[in-house]
């Protein structure tokens, strides 16, 4: 009898649970709970941190095939792969952002590659790469038209350059791309993989799409309003 | 006695194979190369220019020369895909950036049809241009126009 009403009474497993957590300690002392407390955090965040920086490498990058057989094998060669300063860029230096934040939002928006590449293998193989190639440039090309080429100007920086020292045609351009408020992206693209077919059309669109949505500011003035102002 | 005869042949002939070999030894080492410096160590080698690209508009060496291109292409890509030239040089853009626009011979097919975008023709822009350095000729060139 004395079974059967104490099998009723026994609460479900979420409530015991809570209860084992809701109890105060009984024997621990305080600070030792402290500590304990502070090591698994210790770990929990060391861990996470650790396999974020993980993910940030490129070993990581390029142990899946569709990033080491075309992506990576186009930048070898490239002046951010090989040059005569011996300073090298990296996949993740150019495609994640350095600001924690960011990094974490980019994160948490790259499963969906881990998706592509375990369920629908959508660029699984060089054609279907290639069939994509414009769609994913796209998206690189939106990023860092949005945040101002956020990744470039870790290194490169308008401020810092010398004109002087750089071609004629560079520097003129440098100060026009100034002058009008253009970022990197808006003249390099492509400067670390192949371009696709018509990818300057498809740049052009990629700003146009970003100007109508409000994500940025047009650079330049309407024709109309610069004549408007040339009148004046 | 026979001994003695190939002794003796032995003595003359020894030294001067030793001799032979020494001096041929000695003419050849005048010619090879002594040190990887190439110069004896007080003497002031000088390092060698860094040729760059000449800048500006090159003035053609005959009436049909391609025109010169006076920057670097190296990075350039020009393949079935993509030409990275046409970004400044076509009729499109060649305004906003500044650059000379190609000719218009290059928007013509092979029919002599005037085309919208660069012929195919003429995509590979590379076959006849060359970028345009500042260095002495690596090989004699005895080329005249025909002009």
């Amino acid at each position: 009898m004395a079974d059967i009403e104490n099998q009723a009474k026994k609460p479900g497993l979420l409530k015991r649970l809570w209860r084992f957590i809701a109890r105060p300690s009984v024997s621990l002392s305080v600070g030792f709970l402290t500590f304990c407390g502070i090591v698994i955090g210790v770990l929990f965040w060391g861990g996470f941190h650790w396999a974020l920086e993980m993910t940030n490498t490129e070993p990581f990058c390029i142990s899946c095939h569709e990033m080491r057989d075309n992506v990576f094998a186009e930048y070898q060669g490239t002046v951010h792969q090989n040059n005569s300063s011996g300073v090298r860029a990296t996949c993740p230096d150019c495609h994640v952002p350095k600001e924690w934040g960011p990094k974490l939002a980019r994160k948490i928006a790259a499963t969906k590659e881990l998706y592509g590449h375990f369920v629908t293998r959508s660029i699984w193989t060089e054609e279907k790469f290639k069939d994509q190639r414009i769609h994913l440039a796209s998206n690189e090309w939106a990023r860092m038209k949005k945040t101002d080429s956020q990744e470039c100007r870790n290194c490169h920086a308008f401020d810092y350059m010398d004109f002087t020292q750089q071609e004629n045609r560079a520097a003129k351009n440098h100060q026009k791309a100034l002058d009008d408020g253009l970022t990197c992206i808006d003249c390099h693209q492509g400067i670390a993989h192949d371009l696709p077919p018509n990818y300057l059309e498809a740049y052009r669109g990629v700003v146009a799409d970003l100007i109508a949505n409000g994500d940025i500011e047009p650079q330049q003035r309407d024709i109309e309003e610069a004549k408007a102002a040339i009148k004046e | 006695m026979r001994k003695l005869g190939i002794l003796g042949v032995l003595t003359i002939a020894v030294p001067l194979a030793a001799g032979g070999i020494a001096l041929a030894q000695q003419a050849a080492d005048n010619d090879r190369v002594q040190t990887l410096r190439g110069a004896p160590i007080d003497e002031h080698v000088a390092v060698e220019d860094i040729f760059r690209p000449n800048e500006g508009r090159v003035s053609r060496n005959y009436r049909q020369q391609p025109p010169l291109i006076p920057h670097k292409t190296q990075q350039y890509q020009i393949d079935l895909a993509a030409n990275e030239c046409l970004s400044c040089h076509d009729w499109t853009n060649a305004g906003d950036r500044g650059a000379p626009t190609l000719s218009m011979t290059h928007y013509l097919d092979r029919d002599g049809q005037q085309l919208d975008s660069v012929s195919g023709t003429r995509w590979f822009c590379n076959q006849c241009h060359v970028p345009q350095v500042n260095a002495p000729a690596l090989v004699e060139n005895t080329f005249e126009a025909s002009n």
